[in-house]
């Protein structure tokens, strides 16, 4: 009587699923007590938000031998253990554990940058509310493997992000920006859902490992109708990574935004895209890498090209440039990332670690950048490139941090994990034998240091005219200095002891 | 010649590689208590002296400390994993080919901290200049001392970002068109370079230089060598600079302050020409057997060009073409570009001896690698300190329409330029003169299976380019050094200084040294080159 009523009831491993669930469930509980807090004291809430994440990504310890799943089909029992998360809707192996890392990381310092804007300009209450709940569908992603919650994980990370881009009150360019975001994000992931839709017409299931199975022997009057299926699913996605040509969203969406929601966007919301990318190819339309792959190859080179050469052409004395300048310098750093998933259509999936390894490098290099710039922005609300000059002179720790975040992004020394994730990148194409991809790459790397550069140098030139800024303006609040600090120790040990991040290239992450 | 134990050995060489890393971390910091100094900035400037100083001793402890009977071993190594994902281990190790580079690079980064500390550049504060020195020679010394593919390339990249900032901060007209210039040319060489190097790694299945080395191409079909080598030779090359790649060089030299203009010249090509010996050569003999005609080509063609461009200077301009002729940042005949030129030019020498694929021209190269470096940064030292002294380095303001007359004004600083000029048109007895001699004897009879024709026209070329040199240098020295009597009331010109002195001297004395006993240098190159020809290191 009890064992069959055990397999009516489904037993839900509660630890395995603890780091998105307790996001979620802070974020309703922020909304909740939004409601009841005084709002001399709405500081909590943020407060409770950064504690929040923080104790999420203590939540991922415990799973770090990464052979827990969950929301099985049939009882993880006896089988081998690749078979034992072959049924399973939420797994928690290594690549969804590294993936959670960086999501909550990233959410946890966007966190800490926006505690000095939720106290002056944006609401607290709904604002952590978004965030929390963006970062709690970001990190079900990668845990998703079949494609409903694939794409309701999608939709949670993706719907938060629409309202915080336009949640400056009274800005029109931040709801213009929103609106933008929202339209194009909208379409792209309507296309999705009818990709996947077809998809599971053809093979009649929904679980990823069942699909690479099934899609080997389609029907023959199916065939058309799975390969649409895959083409539309993985354009939803390409969307979300702002791969060419649905990349124009980026740079208004970024300075339209907030600042810690345009830091936000540029790693968390393009993880999720490159999550779920990896996961559509590689785990579920293995039979179909002779399309995908160069498909993306292609993909990653003309995405990679654009990104560098808008970011080349940005005036520096235009408002919001720094923020355009690293918005297309994350569209060309998406492309670099799309390198090794492309290098997996040729050589297996081994290569997927090298996309992992660099999107860990970017995230932090990249939110340590956006900080900088968040602590410039508080004196120089224009928040042009040019608002760097001499950045040495005022405040020279600042201004190291930030040179090594942009050489870091640039890939040279002492950007030393730049570089190595440069140089894994490069060796999974060349590896793969995309010999071109890998020159092409070699070319924009060499454009993405003349802008890296040319921004690096402003910080220690002296300013022509006399330091107009007070000298003793306002002090730098303490958790912009905490998440500049973190990013930079992040990156300065990672630097040290690159295995950390790449250890991830040669292991198997499924 | 000094008996120390390996492990002595192993602490020296690693020292030697991560002292000015430390050192370059360090000058950042305020100075500490006691140490403080007569200002903030003496302080780091005598920093850099010390740091560099110490490198330079615990450098030449490692080469007295070196088993001079068995250069062809690789000595003081250490070998630990860095990073096991891409298989990088911290391999470190001298041998016959790289220890006297190493010294060089020690020697002349002492050299212009020592210069600097007196007569520091126009620019900025020297906080960040000491720094990115040490920097850059961390980089340089690396590069010379690891022996891992990826740390290789990346001990290569370390060098660039200080000498950009070197150049642009504390540069001459146009200097930051100048780095850029450099930086970008440089890096594109480089990533063409990494992906050379990664081929290499992947297919062969390691990074290890001595391994594969050993292992002399196998498990490489001819196909990927020769990619491989294309790839790896094209950033060399720009490095080197080879010619058509060298046109960041001209500008970078002029822009660039004494201390960058010595260092780029002395030690910074060097890595180019040493990566060829170190990585093209062992490693993939058959993709380097199939380019090398073409490199020779074109190290002649080098060769020429640079001594055509230098005569081409070195000859006064008349009125109506320097106005109209001079290239945009600089002026037409800048003494600075003039060497930068004439660096083309010897540097051809060096590719030349490489592309012969004889034990003979890879000697001859090694000499004449170090040769350069003590001549040219000589030769840039001094024409840094006529730019002071004059405000310009334009050959035909300094000449005027009669000539400088140095030996009238600054007769020690005239004599001084008249022998680095000569050393470095290759006078018999100089440094200048073994590398190029030899590098033309081995293109006389190259390895087997190269065409023995062409490389006889290549050797024609260099016997002409050697003529060519001689007549610009001695143009040089004619306008510089004599000129007829001064104008009257014409203010005074100080002579050699003793700081100036201290850092010349050395040079100087070891450019008579290697060409009076050059055998000293070629017995520790020569088991080593004879082994990697042979079929990698031990």
């Amino acid at each position: 009587m009890t064992s069959a009523s055990a397999s009516l009831v489904q037993s839900v491993d509660w630890l395995t699923i603890a780091p998105p669930t307790l996001t979620a469930l802070a974020a309703l509980g922020v909304l909740v007590a939004d409601l009841f807090v005084p709002a001399a004291r709405k500081q909590l809430l943020g407060r409770v938000s950064v504690g929040a994440l923080a104790a999420a990504l203590a939540l991922l310890l415990p799973l770090r031998a990464g052979d827990r799943a969950t929301f099985c089909l049939t009882a993880p029992a006896q089988a081998a253990s690749h078979a034992r998360t072959a049924g399973c809707s939420y797994t928690a192996d290594d690549f969804t554990l590294v993936i959670q890392l960086l999501v909550l990381g990233g959410a946890l310092l966007t966190a800490l940058l926006s505690l000095p804007a939720t106290r002056e300009k944006l609401p607290a209450g709904e604002y952590w509310f978004l965030l929390l709940s963006s970062a709690a569908g970001a990190a079900l992603l990668p845990a998703a493997r079949d494609l409903a919650t694939l794409v309701v994980a999608l939709e949670v990370a993706s719907l938060p992000a629409f309202a915080l881009v336009g949640l400056k009150r009274g800005d029109r360019r931040s709801s213009e920006a929103a609106l933008k975001f929202f339209l194009s994000s909208v379409t792209a992931t309507a296309v999705t859902l009818l990709g996947a839709s077809f998809v599971y017409a053809a093979t009649g299931t929904l679980h990823l490992t069942e699909i690479a199975a099934r899609l080997d022997d389609v029907p023959g009057q199916l065939q058309t109708l799975a390969e649409t299926g895959v083409a539309l699913t993985l354009v939803g996605f390409a969307f979300k990574v702002a791969a060419v040509p649905f990349h124009f969203w980026v740079p208004d969406t970024y300075t339209g935004a907030p600042l810690p929601v345009a830091a936000y966007l540029s790693v968390v919301g393009k993880a999720v895209g490159f999550t779920g990318l990896i996961l559509v190819t590689v785990v579920a339309f293995p039979s179909y890498a002779d399309v995908w792959g160069p498909a993306l190859a292609v993909l990653a080179a003309l995405t990679m090209t654009a990104g560098n050469a808008a970011a080349l052409r940005q005036d520096p004395a235009r408002e919001g440039s720094a923020v355009r300048l690293l918005a297309w310098s994350s569209v060309a750093q998406a492309g670099y990332l799309l390198v090794p998933i492309a290098a997996a259509a040729y050589s297996g999936d081994d290569q997927i670690g090298a996309t992992v390894a660099y999107a860990l490098m970017y995230a932090v290099v990249n939110l340590g950048a956006f900080a900088v710039v968040v602590l410039v922005a508080r004196t120089h609300p224009g928040k042009r490139l040019t608002d760097h000059v001499g950045l040495y002179a005022t405040s020279p720790a600042a201004a190291l941090a930030l040179a090594f975040f942009l050489l870091n992004l640039a890939g040279l020394p002492p950007g030393i994990i730049g570089l190595f994730a440069k140089v894994t990148v490069f060796s999974s194409a060349v590896d793969a034998g995309l010999g071109w991809l890998a020159v092409v790459m070699g070319v924009n790397v060499v454009i993405g240091l003349a802008y890296y550069l040319r921004w690096t140098a402003l910080l220690f030139r002296t300013p022509e005219s006399a330091p107009a800024t007070v000298p003793d303006g306002p002090r730098a609040p303490a958790p912009v200095t905490l998440a500049i600090v973190l990013t930079a120790a992040g990156g300065a040990v990672l630097s040290g002891y690159p295995q950390f991040a790449l250890r991830f290239v040669t292991a198997g992450l499924f | 010649m000094l008996d120390l134990s390996p492990t002595v050995m192993q602490y020296l060489l690693v020292a030697v590689v991560a002292g000015p890393l430390l050192g370059a971390a360090a000058a950042l910091l305020p100075a500490p208590p006691g140490l403080k100094g007569k200002s903030p900035d003496q302080a780091v400037l005598r920093h850099g002296v010390t740091v560099t100083g110490v490198i330079l001793l615990a450098a030449i402890v490692l080469a007295a400390g070196f088993d001079h009977d068995r250069p062809s071993r690789m000595q003081a190594t250490t070998d630990i994993s860095w990073i096991r994902a891409l298989d990088v281990r911290i391999h470190l190790g001298v041998d016959g080919i790289s220890l006297p580079l190493l010294l060089l690079t020690a020697l002349l980064a002492f050299l212009c901290a020592l210069y600097s500390y007196f007569k520091m550049p126009q620019g900025p504060s020297p906080k960040a200049f000491v720094a990115l020195l040490l920097l850059l020679e961390a980089g340089t010394l690396a590069t010379f001392a690891v022996l891992d593919l990826v740390l290789f390339f990346l001990a290569f990249e370390t060098v660039l970002v200080p000498m950009y900032f070197l150049i642009a901060r504390w540069g001459g007209e146009g200097r930051r068109a100048a780095a850029g210039k450099f930086i970008l040319y440089t890096l594109l060489g480089s990533v063409i370079m990494l992906l050379g190097l990664l081929l290499v790694g992947i297919k062969a299945g390691t990074f290890d230089m001595v391994a594969l080395a050993a292992g002399g191409g196998r498990g490489l079909t001819a196909s990927v060598q020769v990619t491989a080598v294309l790839a790896i030779g094209l950033g060399l090359a720009v490095k080197t600079p080879m010619w058509p790649l060298h046109s960041w060089l001209p500008d970078a030299h002029t822009a660039a302050p004494t201390a960058g203009s010595v260092l780029l010249a002395g030690v910074l090509l060097k890595m180019g020409t040493y990566g060829f010996v170190r990585i093209a050569l062992p490693i993939a003999p058959d993709g380097m057997r199939t380019l090398a005609p073409y490199l020779a080509a074109f190290a002649a063609a080098g060769i020429l060009y640079g001594s055509l461009a230098c005569l081409a200077l070195a000859l006064p301009s008349s009125p109506g073409r320097s106005a109209a002729a001079s290239p945009p940042g600089g002026t037409g005949s800048d003494l600075k570009r003039l060497i930068a030129y004439s660096s083309v030019g010897h540097m051809g020498f060096v590719l030349l001896g490489i592309a012969t694929l004889t034990p003979t021209g890879v000697n001859a190269a090694l000499f004449a690698n170090i040769a350069h470096g003590l001549i040219t940064g000589l030769l840039f030292f001094l024409v840094g300190a006529l730019k002071d002294r004059y405000g310009t380095a334009d050959l035909d303001t300094l000449a005027g329409a009669t000539g400088a007359a140095l030996y009238g004004r600054a007769p020690r600083l005239g004599a001084l330029l008249a022998f680095a000029a000569v050393a470095s048109l290759g006078l018999p007895g100089l440094a200048g003169f073994w590398g190029e001699m030899l590098a033309l004897f081995a293109a006389f009879d190259p390895a087997e299976g190269l065409h023995r024709g062409a490389y006889l026209t290549f050797m024609a070329i260099g016997g002409l380019g050697t003529l060519l040199t001689a007549a610009y240098l001695l143009i040089v020295v004619r306008r510089v050094c004599m000129g007829g009597p001064r104008p009257a009331g014409e203010p005074e010109l100080a002579d050699v200084q003793p700081y100036e002195l201290a850092a010349w001297t050395p040079l100087a004395a070891l450019t008579v040294l290697a060409g009076l006993w050059p055998a000293a240098l070629l017995g520790l190159t020569d088991p080593a080159v004879q082994q990697l020809l042979a079929g990698g290191t031990q």
